[in-house]
């Protein structure tokens, strides 16, 4: 296996929304980490090849879906409230990895990818921080709307439209 | 502590990214606000039960890499006899790539004369990465040797210390230091070693200079107007066996 190719193509995946375009960001991803090989100085592969298949994510989408990265990001607003959130139907939606989805695509490319890299690759904000170059706070603020928008997007979703 | 920042604080909490502190003061804080004991509830039982689809990589995507790594690092233009790709090499190169990608942190100085060693090294990897390891394979050093006629304006040495436990696997054409050379790779266990070997004129003998580059080990001599550069991630002491049965045949 090319090292960390399945959490390359699954980050390129979830940002990039489709099978052929990611494969695309994630075959131009490594031939730059080759171009950059002799370039990298220190520190775990895993987030440098990570950070490299994130801005290789970035270039195609301003290129090719700015709709998708000209969202304002509401960093500085305060938290919704979740106390309306209803627990049990959070619970089952989340159980529900179509529903999950449909929920996590409907965030921001800047929060999805916060979720993907701390969730499924269960990375610590210092790597998240390090590949979306942000610094260790903005990793945990955008977490914590994510999440928020997540157990709101969940508890509304309505099971029985998505099976149908 | 005030709601409105443990709200946001409970996913350094649950993620276990705060100070001692920091968790303590949100322990005393669930405690005394129920709204924010129940927000932490529901995030960890959301947390629990969340199932994210991972996109596994599509069958074929690895192969179709590794080619456009081969092409774009120009090994493939070579015009040799080549067998189909050599699977059994990719594993190998895996690993090597995987010690190359996980472990490399050396700090390196950016001196000008390092920068040889940068291309040895960044030269050695990518015959790993692209799974280009020789245009011709082959443990029979009296193929390998004739193999550079004409394709070199020399005739590198080609030893075989199979019985030595290093056993030859191939040729293959490189460049480096802005000419054509020799590449030599032999196998030790599962470590792959390139030995180059390029024309050194007018120059004297050299004994063996060791270092060590971001988990790879480099050695480099020059012996009766040849340089020797031998690079792998096999320990020192094994390449420098190798070295010994390099420079004494």
């Amino acid at each position: 296996m090319l090292p960390h190719l399945g959490a390359a193509y699954n980050l390129a995946r979830w940002l990039v929304g489709s099978q052929h375009d990611a494969e695309d960001v994630v075959q131009e991803s490594y031939l730059r980490a080759l171009k950059f090989f002799t370039g990298f100085r220190g520190g775990n592969g895993r987030p440098w090849l990570l950070a490299i298949v994130r801005n290789t994510c970035y270039t195609w989408l301003r290129g090719n879906r700015m709709d998708a990265v000209t969202t304002e990001l509401d960093e500085d607003m305060p938290l919704a409230d979740t106390r309306d959130v209803n627990p049990e139907e959070l619970l089952m939606a989340a159980a529900r990895s179509e529903l999950v989805q449909r929920a996590l695509e409907q965030l921001p490319a800047e929060f999805r990818e916060v979720v993907i890299l701390r969730e499924l690759e269960g990375m610590s904000y210092k790597e998240i921080a390090e590949i979306a170059g942000v610094p260790m706070g903005t990793v945990m603020s955008r977490l914590a709307r994510a999440r928020v928008r997540l157990q709101k997007l969940l508890s509304e979703a309505n099971p029985a439209e998505a099976r149908a | 502590m005030s709601c409105r920042e443990a709200q946001e604080l409970i996913h350094g909490y649950v993620d276990g990214e705060l100070d001692l502190v920091r968790n303590l003061e949100m322990e005393r804080h669930f405690r005394d606000c129920g709204d924010c004991a129940s927000a932490h509830e529901r995030l960890r039982s959301m947390r629990s039960a969340m199932s994210i689809p991972y996109f596994q990589a599509p069958p074929g995507l690895e192969t179709r890499i590794r080619a456009r790594v081969r092409e774009a690092s120009g090994v493939a233009k070579v015009a040799a006899p080549r067998r189909p790709f050599h699977w059994q090499w990719a594993g190998v190169a895996a690993s090597l790539i995987i010690v190359a990608l996980g472990t490399w942190r050396v700090a390196s100085t950016n001196r000008p004369a390092d920068a040889l060693a940068q291309e040895v090294l960044a030269s050695h990897v990518r015959a790993m990465m692209a799974s280009h390891l020789t245009d011709v394979p082959s443990s029979d050093r009296h193929t390998v040797k004739p193999w550079f006629n004409g394709k070199l304006d020399f005739s590198p040495p080609v030893g075989d210390f199979a019985d030595r436990g290093f056993a030859l696997i191939g040729g293959r054409l490189d460049y480096l230091d802005n000419r054509s050379v020799a590449a030599l790779v032999y196998q030790r266990r599962k470590h792959l070693i390139n030995l180059f070997i390029w024309p050194a004129p007018e120059q004297p003998d050299r004994g063996v200079e060791e270092s060590e580059r971001q988990g790879y080990h480099l050695m480099r001599w020059t012996k009766a107007h040849m340089t020797y550069w031998a690079v792998s991630d096999l320990n020192a002491a094994e390449l420098r066996e190798l070295v010994g049965l390099v420079e004494g045949g």
